[in-house]
């Protein structure tokens, strides 16, 4: 956990005390909306079809469980009961009034939550591996480093009217868990031939209407100097980023128009004539952030504990433990994933009563902490393996048990026509219809791992480019369709999927996508060949003659 | 639309010369980047001091000769949303040590004072009077500021590593 | 649904009203013959020719403390005069959300 000191809270109180300000020139008509607009959207807060929506950030995907139980507080007390987590380490709510956003503020910053820079034209949080700190192999916590690029980016004088909104994510282990590839900033972390520790920094990268895979500006920037590039990136990008359209103006416009090595080449000489202006982060720097980050005193347990022999004749229990939970860094412990994909369920939601009582699992069994992934999963990160039965069991009560983490039913989907104001199509009752489709786990493990992604307008919130399946609503003469791409990919190998054929109407899309499937476990050469892995051997034909012959 | 200066509300000594109108005999005086560059000398000989309107999509180093004879550089908002200006104030200030007035001008609010102050502007057109006599209170808003910049205000870290100094040497 | 926000001209071809959200809690409203508003459809005002709606937008727009970004959207008029929402974005914006809000427990 990372603890908030003195200056940390100063500012979020400020901050607080500021947006009331705001709040109350817009309530009393000192501001127009025009000029609101922008000031809400900075503290996270849409007008959405039928309310506002607030956007509260989750720094790195790391929370309290006090937080959690925070979030339960607001959603109980300001809104209806649930909130909704959202692919980019937030949780959102959909009913606030504007009239009582401050005080849910001020609420929420008494726990060191804020809702800076959630939205708007500005650095949004910077998120990370939901298991950083935690996962086998990292090269370090890439934590400390997101902490420390959160809080230089945070009220930025220079970068807060920016072309477009800018995203960063970091990831220090192998496996990319925090799709760094499909952010304005992807930062791998990991040591150079000399060992010393720095990033490879990629940029560019984004969905929407034109999406692109970022691309690598330079291959290894020594930790000290990242704040620095950073600012190099962002002052070349904030002047000559495009503000005559809106859909021209994220940085991958840039970075595509002027050549990766165009852009870098400027961003170089930015950063050699920018010279010492205090940005360089020296070793009491950044042991100063690493020292505020505490860690479990984790106990010496064995391997494989009784709990855990006697509880293996337990089907469910098993079948639940190989999804859903992980290997850990430390010997005896686990990494317990939470589904917040119940078959029928809206993805990503958790109801104020789960929330508090996820808090007190984490009290009991994972040292207070909550992570949360850009899957719109939670995690629970230091579970003793004893433990594990026993959770299991209070997990499968609250209906956090589904054991369906990375199957098909594991559903990215974006809030859609039934909330977003943007949306040409519903979302969430597609995500539904499919969970029930597959609602049987024997053949959700037989299909594997399958990431469905669904986006309810071009915008892309859904990440519908990079799920192994994609959909994408559209509207066509005021009714709704989608089209269907395949082959996307979020991790290390990031990839844009391929559309497969005609947009179809709602109400046959999960037919389709049953076919597709099984299209593929009829062309897959072995059970352990991934759908993504099929549709990269064969291309996309095989599988759209078998899926629209009779279309 | 008020003039404030030095945390205050003040009279504009400068007035704004569109192009094409006739330059007044004396007093200080505001002239786009075109007219300044067609002719700077004639302008710099006048007996009344000579600011530059420089537009926000303009490379700075056209204007970087000229600096230190100019009294004022008003950066340009044509919207509260457009942040360009944010950067040539920061060079500006920080790698070209302009020290003369740094003027913002087009929509400003209250709330981009910290920012533009933090950036290094010191003469703000406000847009609206309760914005401009709310100055004051609202640059106090902010104590604590992650970033260093030029205006040399204390980073959160310095203040921490400072902190942690002085507890050790206490020991 | 094409967003109404990113309405440019206004023609409309059949019965229309204009919708907002309230300033103060965000929620749906309607404008109402009174220069008003209500979170009611049947309270609407209903225009049936573009420059109708022109007049009752601009009417509207210009209450800015009231509500946040009007626009005209389409009705339809059933036997016994009843107004229903004519599109399913504007459906569910007076209907709520058509899925199950709670996550099964």
């Amino acid at each position: 956990m990372y603890a908030y000191d003195e200056l940390d809270r100063t500012l979020i109180n400020e901050r607080v005390s500021e947006f009331r300000d705001q709040v109350k020139r817009r309530l009393s008509g000192e501001l127009t909306e025009d000029e609101f607009k922008i000031l809400r959207l900075q503290n996270g807060v849409y007008l959405q079809l039928h309310a506002y929506m607030f956007r509260v950030a989750i720094p790195y995907g790391t929370l309290s469980s006090k937080q959690l139980r925070r979030f339960a507080h607001v959603a109980r007390r300001y809104d209806r009961g649930y909130g909704h987590f959202t692919t980019r380490q937030n949780i959102q709510f959909n009913w606030i009034k504007l009239a009582e956003l401050p005080d849910a503020l001020a609420d929420l910053a008494e726990v060191g939550i804020h809702a800076m820079q959630t939205s708007g034209n500005n650095m949004r949080n910077v998120t990370s591996d939901q298991w950083a700190g935690v996962a086998p192999g990292e090269i370090e916590d890439p934590r400390i480093w997101s902490e420390l690029i959160r809080q230089h980016t945070t009220l930025h004088p220079e970068f807060s009217f920016l072309p477009r909104k800018f995203k960063i994510a970091i990831t220090a282990a192998e496996h990319d868990r925090a799709a760094i590839k499909i952010h304005d900033i992807g930062l791998r972390l990991h040591k150079n031939a000399d060992g010393e520790t720095g990033f490879e920094v990629l940029v560019g990268g984004g969905l929407g209407r034109t999406p692109f895979i970022a691309k690598t500006i330079k291959p290894f920037v020594p930790g000290r100097d990242i704040l620095s590039y950073i600012e190099a990136i962002l002052r070349v990008y904030n002047q000559y980023g495009r503000r005559d359209n809106i859909y021209k103006a994220r940085i991958k416009i840039l970075v595509h128009e002027l050549g990766i090595e165009k852009f870098a080449k400027e961003v170089d000489e930015e950063w050699k004539a920018m010279g010492d202006v205090g940005l360089t982060l020296d070793h009491t720097a950044i042991e100063e952030v690493r020292s505020r980050f505490s860690y479990p005193a984790y106990e010496k347990l064995p391997h494989m504990p009784d709990e855990l022999k006697q509880a293996a004749h337990d089907k469910l229990f098993e079948r639940w433990r190989k999804n859903s939970v992980s290997a850990h860094k430390v010997q005896g412990y686990s990494i317990v994933t939470l589904s917040l994909k119940p078959v029928g369920g809206p993805p990503g939601d958790a109801t104020a009563e789960q929330m508090d009582a996820v808090a007190d699992l984490a009290d009991k069994y994972s040292f207070g902490e909550i992570r949360v992934g850009h899957e719109q999963n939670l995690a629970l990160p230091h579970v003793a393996k004893r433990d594990l039965p026993a959770l299991f069991k209070a997990l499968d009560r609250l209906g956090l048990a589904t054991p369906n983490v990375n199957l098909v039913t594991d559903i990215i989907a974006c809030p859609g026509l039934d909330y977003c104001s943007l949306a040409n199509a519903r979302s969430i009752p597609i995500a539904q219809e499919l969970t029930r489709r597959f609602a049987n786990h024997d053949t959700a493990d037989l299909i594997g791992r399958l990431h469905i992604n669904i986006s309810g307008c071009i915008n892309a919130c859904g990440h519908h480019h990079v799920g192994h399946i994609g959909i994408l609503g559209v509207e066509k003469n005021g009714e709704e369709f989608y089209q269907i791409t395949i082959g996307g990919r979020a991790d290390e190998n990031a990839q844009l999927g391929t559309l497969i054929g005609p947009a179809v109407p709602y109400a046959e899309v999960a037919d389709v996508i049953e076919d597709i499937v099984e299209a593929y476990l009829a062309l897959r050469d072995r059970p352990e060949e991934l759908f993504v892995d099929t549709v990269k051997r064969l291309g996309v034909e095989p599988i759209r003659e078998r899926v629209y012959a009779t279309r | 639309m008020p003039l404030v200066k030095q945390g205050r509300i003040t009279t504009d000594l400068f007035v704004h010369v569109a192009d094409g109108a006739e330059l007044p005999g004396d007093g200080a005086v505001l002239v786009t980047a075109e007219r300044f560059l067609a002719d700077p000398e004639a302008l710099l000989r006048r007996s009344g001091k000579v600011g530059v309107i420089w537009p926000n999509s303009r490379n700075l180093e056209e204007l970087v000769p000229h600096l230190d004879r100019l009294a004022s550089v008003a950066l340009v908002f044509p919207t509260f949303r457009d942040g360009r200006a944010y950067s040539q104030a920061r060079l500006l200030r920080e790698r070209y040590g302009y020290d003369g007035e740094l003027r913002a001008t087009g929509q400003i609010l209250r709330d981009q004072f910290v920012f533009m102050t933090r950036a290094g502007f010191d003469a703000f057109e406000v847009k609206k009077d309760a914005d401009a006599d709310a100055f004051a209170a609202t640059m106090k808003r902010y104590s604590v500021f992650y970033q260093p910049t030029g205006d040399g205000r204390v980073t959160a870290l310095n203040r921490r590593m400072q902190l942690r100094h002085s507890e050790s040497a206490g020991q | 649904m094409t967003s109404p926000l990113e309405q440019k001209k206004i023609r409309i071809t059949g019965p229309s009203v204009v919708t907002a959200n309230r300033t103060w809690d965000g929620a749906v409203v309607y404008r109402t013959a009174k220069q008003g508003w209500s979170t009611e459809l049947a309270d609407s005002a209903i225009v049936n020719t573009s420059d109708e709606a022109r007049a009752l937008l601009a009417e509207a727009t210009a209450d800015d403390v009231g509500a946040v970004g009007p626009y005209i959207a389409p009705v339809e008029l059933k036997d016994g005069g009843k107004v229903k929402p004519g599109n399913l974005r504007e459906h569910i914006r007076a209907k709520g959300v058509t899925i199950d809000l709670q996550v099964p427990a």
